[in-house]
């Protein structure tokens, strides 16, 4: 049962990663009881699970998953939304209207017009019908102000942290709010235009090294930098 | 006239019989100073476009391709999409101003063909079945030709498939064999396969140990085609750790800046 490549070695498509008794994890393939890699990334094991940690990938929903959309198209029965996912989203306008939701009515472009960046989430996907997604939660709806940062949807983790560690203290130490898409985008809204600058900042380090370990301190750390300089001025 | 037709037509196959011979010297050296099994310098590059989900640049001699990816999406038109698997969209496109003549640039017969047996090539890497109902969208662009551009774009196609981070079994490389002069001959340039007798160009995805494509233009005996496809996956071999190399160099050296 020969491992072929040490944990966090960069591989490509097609490289042989493991033979015998292993079980296949995301980004990779079995095939005549070896493992191989299907993207460009970084390896990974968990005791017998081999994966991938892909250096770009697309998003593939979840149910459950939280995401930020746009807005594409208004239909009679409700919205098309792009989530940057394979197949375009489905919201449901009598998910939106509490009651006596009529097609010929209601004025659906009054609540989400062609464009609006809405947070939403995933209640159903199965590959063969297009996802499903709601906004009836706290939290959830048409985004009135902030900025969004797009990532790779395999950093989202990075970004997050253990149990949120990294999220947290950027709210923490820049004072924006952080909302995170699982399909990649992530919104900041913070009192003022230089905590949200800090934070986008912040996001893009960690996507660019977030291979690396100890990354939070890095962060942290550059955070404090950026904010002595702004406080200096 | 048709005597005279004969004639020329005889005269013509012993002239480019003749021209065939300078092709390759006594000491097995070619036009551009090639050994029979030596490559063209190649250089391939990725993410060169950044409006592209994924994209690839690259040069082989004197050929110059770029591929642009993008998918999997919603496919368009509606009718094309597959309930059980994605579908590949290719389009091969010679720039007007990629070849001496200028090139009309509605897309010709040779074209269609060449993009449906790109497509072909590229299908059998690529995990279709994972997205139905999407289409993936590849667009390979020649901006200058000088013989072997569908192995070139075949090449180029599966690096630009990788950095859009599609799932993929393995690479496909791609590399043509010919003959020329009387001789077996790896990656053969424009004059070459002209010119020369045959031109066997080869699809292979190296891993899996699979040839993807596999077609022959000219004469060649048994013998001869199977020498030419052994020297063809000996040259896509030789490519496919160029292109291994490629995609890894995006993010090796922002590595190596970092610290």
């Amino acid at each position: 049962m020969p491992l072929f490549y040490e944990k966090k070695q960069l591989v490509s498509p097609g490289d042989l990663l493991a033979e015998g008794d292993y079980l296949s994890g995301e980004s990779t393939y079995k095939e005549n009881e070896k493992i191989y890699a299907c993207r460009l990334g970084l390896v990974d094991y968990e005791g017998k699970r081999v994966h991938v940690v892909a250096l770009k990938a697309f998003y593939i929903p979840m149910p459950g998953d939280i995401v930020i959309g746009k807005v594409i198209e208004t239909t009679p029965g409700g919205w098309v939304i792009d989530i940057k996912a394979p197949h375009l989203a489905r919201l449901r306008a009598s998910d939106v209207v509490e009651r006596g939701f009529k097609p010929e009515t209601t004025d659906l472009p009054s609540i989400f017009d062609v464009g609006d960046l809405v947070i939403t989430k995933v209640v159903e996907y199965d590959r063969t019908r297009d996802p499903q997604l709601t906004v009836r939660e706290p939290g959830l709806g048409k985004i009135m102000r902030g900025q969004l940062v797009e990532v790779t949807p395999t950093k989202i983790p990075r970004v997050i942290g253990r149990q949120g560690s990294m999220v947290g203290m950027i709210k923490k130490e820049t004072g924006c709010q952080l909302t995170i898409g699982q399909n990649g985008l992530i919104l900041i809204s913070g009192r003022n235009a230089d905590d949200e600058r800090i934070a986008i900042k912040a996001i893009r380090k960690i996507e660019q090294e977030s291979h690396t370990s100890g990354l939070t301190d890095k962060v942290t750390e550059m955070i404090k930098k950026e904010r002595e300089a702004i406080d200096s001025k | 006239m048709t005597a005279s037709k004969k004639k020329t037509k005889k005269e013509q196959e012993k002239k480019s019989a003749k021209k065939s011979e300078t092709l390759v010297d006594k000491k097995g050296i070619r036009l551009d100073g090639r050994k029979v099994d030596e490559l063209r310098p190649v250089k391939m590059e990725v993410g060169v476009l950044p409006n592209a989900d994924g994209s690839a640049y690259l040069e082989q001699g004197r050929n110059k391709i770029l591929v642009g990816v993008y998918g999997p999406k919603e496919a368009h038109p509606r009718h094309i999409a597959r309930q059980d698997r994605a579908v590949i969209q290719c389009r091969y496109h010679m720039a007007p101003f990629s070849v001496d003549e200028r090139k009309s640039p509605a897309p010709s017969r040779r074209d269609v063909e060449l993009s449906k047996v790109i497509r072909e090539a590229l299908e059998p890497a690529v995990f279709l079945e994972y997205y139905p109902r999407t289409s993936i969208q590849v667009y390979i662009e020649i901006l200058q030709a000088d013989g072997g551009t569908r192995c070139a774009g075949i090449t180029a196609a599966a690096l630009a498939l990788a950095d859009a981070g599609i799932p993929m079994k393995d690479l496909v490389v791609a590399c043509a064999a010919g003959k020329a002069g009387g001789k077996i001959a790896l990656d053969l340039m424009d004059t070459e396969d002209k010119v020369g007798e045959a031109d066997v160009p080869v699809a292979y995805m190296p891993n899996l140990d699979a040839i993807t494509l596999l077609q022959m233009d000219g004469n060649l005996s048994t013998d001869e085609f199977e020498t030419a496809v052994n020297m063809a996956v000996e040259g896509c071999k030789k490519l496919y750790e160029v292109q291994k190399e490629a995609l890894k160099s995006k993010y090796v050296i922002e590595e190596e800046t970092e610290q």
